[in-house]
């Protein structure tokens, strides 16, 4: 059972991040979690909403919503927008082995989201993408 | 996100500040495009004082270093430290490219 205690409400526009990184720093802050790990939550959080951004709403205009919720002794993220089907998490790994000239540009996000959370997962319901993000306070 | 520049030598040693995410990530790269087109073809970035970086700021990176590859040229990365170093462990960037712990340690690193 999450128990929420923080949401944000924005336009799916890549110039609120600013805004969007204060929140995710409120609710961090605010549910304990360390400097490390919020670096890790700060990025997953850039990851998903530029794909949100990009991909659910490829016209521009569109809502995200970004509730914050303790479960246990993780804190939940949860992103959520009215787009287009969209699930980041399907996105191919990169290469992380090749050199400069052949690694491809891109890629990065969807791995990043994977890579710097404990635990995550995306459902489409009642017409909206909703990507969970869990980080325990402790690893 | 602030860039500074100096030159040593011949070599442009770029000082990133601040944040390198989805927003700041195209003014990297049209400060770096203008270095390019300037000439300019030995890098060293000091990240130092870089607080954040996502995909979008490794992105960029990738993007500037391939076109002064093209021009025959270097890029050295010095200080990557904290947080930051965590990203460029995992994205693989950590290996490819030439990391150094002091800006005089790229600068000697790269090749006149």
């Amino acid at each position: 059972m999450v128990t929420h205690f923080h949401t944000l409400t924005c336009a799916a526009n890549v110039g609120q991040l600013r805004e969007i990184a204060e929140f995710v720093d409120e609710c961090a802050e605010r549910f304990g979690l360390d400097v490390k790990r919020t670096f890790g939550l700060q990025v997953a959080v850039e990851e998903a909403f530029v794909n949100i951004c990009s991909y659910a709403y490829p016209e521009g205009n569109g809502t995200v919503v970004i509730a914050a919720g303790a479960e246990g002794d993780s804190l939940v993220l949860e992103i959520s927008d009215n787009g287009k089907p969209f699930n980041v998490l399907k996105l191919p790994d990169p290469d992380t082995t090749l050199d400069i000239t052949n690694r491809d540009i891109g890629g990065l996000g969807g791995y990043f989201i994977r890579r710097l959370t404990d635990n995550v997962s995306y459902r489409r319901e009642n017409g909206q993408n909703i990507l969970m993000l869990a980080l325990q306070r402790t690893s | 996100m602030n860039i500074q520049t100096s030159k040593e030598s011949s070599v442009m040693v770029v000082k990133v500040t601040g944040r390198l995410d989805a927003v700041t990530a195209p003014e990297y790269e049209r400060q770096f495009t203008l270095l390019i087109t300037d000439g300019e073809t030995r890098f060293v970035v000091d990240f130092e004082k870089l607080d954040y970086i996502s995909s979008a700021g490794l992105r960029v990176l990738l993007a500037t270093a391939k076109h002064i590859k093209a021009k025959s040229g270097q890029i050295h990365l010095a200080n990557i430290g904290g947080a930051v170093k965590e990203v460029f462990d995992i994205s693989g960037f950590g290996s490819i490219f030439p990391m150094h712990e002091s800006v005089a340690s790229a600068l000697n690193a790269t090749v006149g």
